[in-house]
């Protein structure tokens, strides 16, 4: 038997087709940060080369931060997806706590209903949102895009947190309760501590379409002032095609907050998928 | 019994803003927009015309053409991805789950990478790699003997839409990837061990034990995957532009829907026939939706553990 060297074999072979899709995955980043740092004449004559002494050179960040409007659309973005991220999580784990505690006339509607909406995308609903958003004059407003983006992200939320609030042990709670804590108190200082995991699964899964969307921001809020990142570097791209060191440094700047974000919740993310969100 | 109990105030409390919120901006749009579809404009007045929006999107040429062929691209735009991305997805977690494997943890974040960029990011830089002009690909190419096997797949009507969905493959990948490995993950060690002590290992064990048990992920990401596909906008938009060229071939619901409700170049924005596209696009969501729930869902058995 050779299980040893077979296992061995086997492992390289996993490793070398997880490292070559990795590379495939990486590549395009590869390519924008490192052509980000290299003079124009550099990201010509050789786009793959690392920047050198000779060819290092940031212009391109000098040029997008010089033009100013780049960090407002950054602090819109900003704004726009914390501030979601804060209602989704809080409003969706107040309603997943209510499905999931209580047993009330309604309840099972009540969570189907709310959870229509992870397979009907709230895209469809765009030309209505437009004409109300018209209407209560909200148009090139953040508070537009803050609206459309909590409603967009709860149905997952209240979705993947009742399922785990349903695995919080009631023994704990009915504790709680016979120490004369107020259901609010429960939730608040017992049940969402527990659920930290979960509520990372969530952050994710709705920070970055929130983050990344066009859609939106081009239909709502499309104005100089209330433009987020996405749509900034869109604009960005057509009206400066020429100046590819501005272009290069705009996306490699655009790449970094949400990877940030991401790495925050990520090691939370697994286990919060595992114990779970699938099943 | 509930009714003689004093009224629960936290309950209600606890639910509002999640579903104040969520009906007044998702399911009121969304009734408000299969609405509007059924009125049209005469002389500046709003009219019901009942379906008759609907009979022209299918049946007038001046819409039907665009719409058939905007619902058969997405079609195969939604094969691509489910003949490449779930197959890949499904390899790189078994990879990924593959006990006592370094490294996973880095390999599992690297690979996710790219769905967290934004379609403006992945659209620019693939419409870098693969330009004639700048030449990543044709010289990249070139350094294996292949240079001959370029074109400008962006470019040209019979590769354009195959390109894109590619593309988009390669950016979502790591969503059933991450998924199907937590689902190997929570597969429970009797399990695996019962199938070791019947000397079922390796590959065979995949087939045989692992797969059936991850089915009913494949199936969720499939309907994720069918929702996403068939509400996709923004990469076309990014990399094609509103007309979604070269002469529509890469043209999807998505930007059908976005050039006719805005309007583009001499074409005026229309909301009715806008909502009337919406509408069809919420048609056949739900359409399979309904045959995921009723026809797969019922059938995958569930296992308890």
């Amino acid at each position: 038997m050779s299980a040893a060297r077979h296992s061995t074999a086997r492992s390289i072979a996993a490793h070398a087709i997880l490292a070559t899709y990795t590379l495939i995955a990486l590549f395009p980043v590869f390519v924008i940060v490192v052509n980000s740092m290299k003079s124009r004449r550099a990201i010509f004559s050789d786009p793959l080369a690392l920047p050198t002494r000779e060819t290092f050179d940031l212009v391109g960040y000098r040029t997008v931060l010089a033009q100013g409007d780049f960090l407002l659309y950054f602090q819109n973005s900003m704004i726009v997806t914390v501030v979601s991220l804060v209602f989704v999580l809080l409003f969706g784990a107040m309603a997943a706590f209510a499905l999931s505690e209580y047993r009330f006339r309604g309840n099972l509607l009540m969570g189907l209903y709310l959870a229509l909406g992870i397979m009907i995308p709230i895209r469809l609903g765009t030309v209505a949102i437009l004409q109300m958003m018209v209407a209560s004059g909200l148009v090139n407003t953040l508070t537009a895009l803050i609206l459309v983006y909590t409603a967009q992200g709860l149905p997952l939320a209240v979705f993947i947190l009742s399922e785990f609030m349903r695995g919080v042990s009631d023994d704990l709670k009915n504790a709680g309760r016979i120490d004369g804590l107020s259901e609010y108190t429960i939730f608040f200082r017992l049940v969402l501590p527990l659920v930290r995991p979960a509520m990372a699964t969530v952050a994710v899964f709705t920070m970055i379409p929130i983050w990344n969307d066009l859609w939106f921001p081009l239909i709502l809020a499309p104005s100089e002032a209330t433009k987020t990142i996405t749509l900034g570097s869109q604009v960005f791209i057509g009206q400066f095609v020429t100046n590819w060191n501005a272009v290069l440094a705009a996306l490699a700047m655009a790449i970094v907050p949400v990877l940030v974000l991401y790495l925050i919740f990520s090691r939370q993310l697994i286990r919060g998928i595992t114990a779970g969100a699938v099943k | 019994m509930a009714e003689r109990k004093p009224f629960r105030w936290h309950v209600l409390v606890f639910l509002a803003p999640a579903v104040l919120v969520y009906t007044a901006i998702m399911i009121v749009p969304l009734i408000g927009t299969l609405n509007l579809s059924l009125y049209g404009r005469a002389g500046g007045e709003r009219v019901w015309v009942g379906l008759q929006n609907f009979a022209t999107l299918f049946g007038d040429p001046r819409w039907s053409g665009a719409f058939w062929n905007a619902l058969g691209n997405n079609a195969w735009f939604f094969l691509v991805h489910m003949l490449l991305q779930n197959p890949v997805g499904i390899l790189l977690a078994a990879l990924l789950s593959s006990p006592r494997l370094r490294m996973a943890a880095f390999y599992r974040t690297a690979i996710f990478i790219p769905t967290i960029l934004s379609f403006v990011i992945v659209g620019f830089v693939w419409k870098l790699i693969l330009s004639p002009i700048w030449g990543i690909a044709p010289s990249m190419l070139d350094a294996v003997g292949l240079r001959s096997l370029f074109a400008p797949w962006l470019g040209r009507e019979e590769y354009a839409l195959t390109t894109l969905a590619l593309i988009s493959v390669w950016q979502f990948v790591g969503i059933p990837m991450m998924l199907i490995y937590a689902a190997l993950l929570s597969i429970p060690d009797e399990v695996i061990e019962a199938a070791e002590i019947d000397g079922i290992t390796g590959w065979s064990q995949f087939w045989t034990i692992k797969l059936p048990l991850i089915l009913p992920a494949i199936g969720i990401i499939s309907i994720l995957t069918f929702v996403g596909n068939f509400n996709a906008f923004d990469l076309i938009y990014v990399s094609q532009g509103a007309l979604a060229g070269p002469n529509f071939a890469t043209d999807i619901l998505g930007t059908f829907l976005y050039r006719t409700f805005f309007g583009f170049q001499l074409q005026l924005g229309d909301p009715h026939m806008g909502a009337t596209i919406a509408t069809a696009m919420f048609g056949i969501i739900l359409l399979g939706v309904c045959i995921y729930l009723f026809a797969i869902q019922t059938r995958l058995r569930r296992y308890q553990f």
